[in-house]
């Protein structure tokens, strides 16, 4: 699903990454981690498609078969979750978008608060919201940057259940014993 | 069908998100009739209108430029750009949609913004209506895309006068002497190139 051979990436005169090699194949599972400023993110956001490598051959799946979480939920504060979700659903082509919408709210505990603006949601909240858009077009590789942050037990407990649907992941995290066992394939940056 | 429904659910998030906010029109209404009130006692009375005119545009182009440095707030502070980036649209809907969006907040601040100007100055014709609404499109098409690249600088706020100003120089140029074929030459140039360009600004290198 993903091929990267030699991927490198620099920042200025800083190498983030240096030949890196990633081969997952479809329902694997890849956890990354690495102390702070490792390129866990810069990785992610390379097989996101989101930033170009500076070196080396990436395959990646087309832009509809990915599902992205970052560090920021990357949702619009001022619209509510159901504005949200409709907006990115429209814009991934979503079938049955309201159907989708609806039960991915109830999902991750939204419903109820569905027409509130997300900038009065706690950051948690946000990170389920998140999680919800990158679910959305039910993508066949999810790529996680640190999804646990501000999760609380009922929303860490829901992204577990996350990871026993039947896709492939990449998940950068430094919590990696919740997922340790759940790992096709290990990334460790030094 | 599908670029267009993909603009239209654009368009339609950012005059959200400023009927939410009321950040921007209300700002580029107050500035443009500020300006406008502070150019009436600025200039002598009994000054031409040719001069008033260029105060005008001038007036107009600084309002734009207020919206501009705006346009992307949301996708800058929340990092949106990487959202709209992921999904399968065509990255030049993302520039048209936002576009449409100032040009809407635009002709909200021109619909105030010329009757005040008939006011204090002199009446405003056809001919300068119609080269207003043709400026228009070329300040929203180049001034989205530079837009778009200033939020990726360090010295955003600094960045886009500087890409913009020089810019709108020829837009001042057209509308001022009421050249109506060189407005829409500058549009399609300007649009064309925008439309071209924009997948290259978002996507990091």
């Amino acid at each position: 699903m993903i091929t990267g051979r030699g991927l490198e990436k620099r920042f200025g005169d800083r190498r983030v990454l240096r030949g890196v090699d990633v081969d997952l194949e479809r329902g694997g599972f890849l956890l990354v981690t690495g102390r702070n400023g490792s390129g866990k993110t810069t990785l992610l956001r390379l097989l996101a498609g989101l930033s170009a490598p500076d070196g080396g051959t990436l395959e990646l799946p087309s832009r509809e078969t990915i599902g992205y979480l970052g560090h920021e939920p990357l949702v619009y504060r001022e619209l509510t979750p159901l504005e949200n979700l409709t907006l990115f659903g429209r814009l991934y082509r979503v079938p049955e978008r309201a159907e989708r919408v609806g039960m991915l709210l109830e999902r991750f505990g939204l419903w109820d608060v569905r027409h509130e603006r997300v900038s009065r949601f706690s950051r948690g909240m946000q990170q389920r919201l998140g999680l919800c858009r990158a679910l959305l077009h039910d993508p066949q590789l999810l790529l996680f940057d640190e999804p646990y942050n501000a999760l609380d037990a009922e929303g860490a407990a829901l992204l577990d259940a996350t990871f026993d649907e039947p896709r492939t992941f990449v998940v950068a995290t430094h919590e990696a014993a919740r997922v340790e066992r759940r790992a096709t394939q290990r990334l460790a940056f030094a | 069908m599908r670029y267009a429904r993909d603009v239209s659910a654009l368009i339609r998030k950012d005059l959200l998100l400023e009927l939410r906010a009321k950040e921007t029109l209300p700002s580029m209404l107050l500035f443009v009739l500020a300006a406008l009130t502070i150019f009436h006692f600025a200039l002598p009375h009994g000054t031409g209108h040719q001069a008033a005119l260029g105060l005008l545009w001038s007036a107009l182009i600084f309002t734009a430029l207020l919206g501009l440095t705006r346009a992307f707030v949301a996708e800058r502070e929340q990092g949106m750009f990487d959202a709209l980036v992921l999904t399968p649209c065509d990255r030049s809907a993302i520039w048209l949609g936002k576009s449409v969006a100032v040009l809407a907040f635009l002709a909200a601040a021109e619909v105030v913004a010329l009757p005040a100007f008939a006011i204090f100055f002199s009446g405003v014709g056809g001919r300068t209506i119609a080269a207003v609404a043709l400026a228009d499109v070329g300040i929203c098409a180049v001034g989205t895309l530079f837009g778009a690249m200033a939020v990726a600088g360090r010295a955003r706020e600094l960045l886009m006068p500087l890409l913009f100003l020089p810019a709108a120089i020829p837009i001042v140029v057209g509308g001022v002497g009421g050249y109506l074929w060189f407005l829409a030459l500058y549009d399609a140039i300007f649009a064309l190139l925008a439309w071209a360009t924009f997948e290259y600004v978002i996507v990091e290198a």
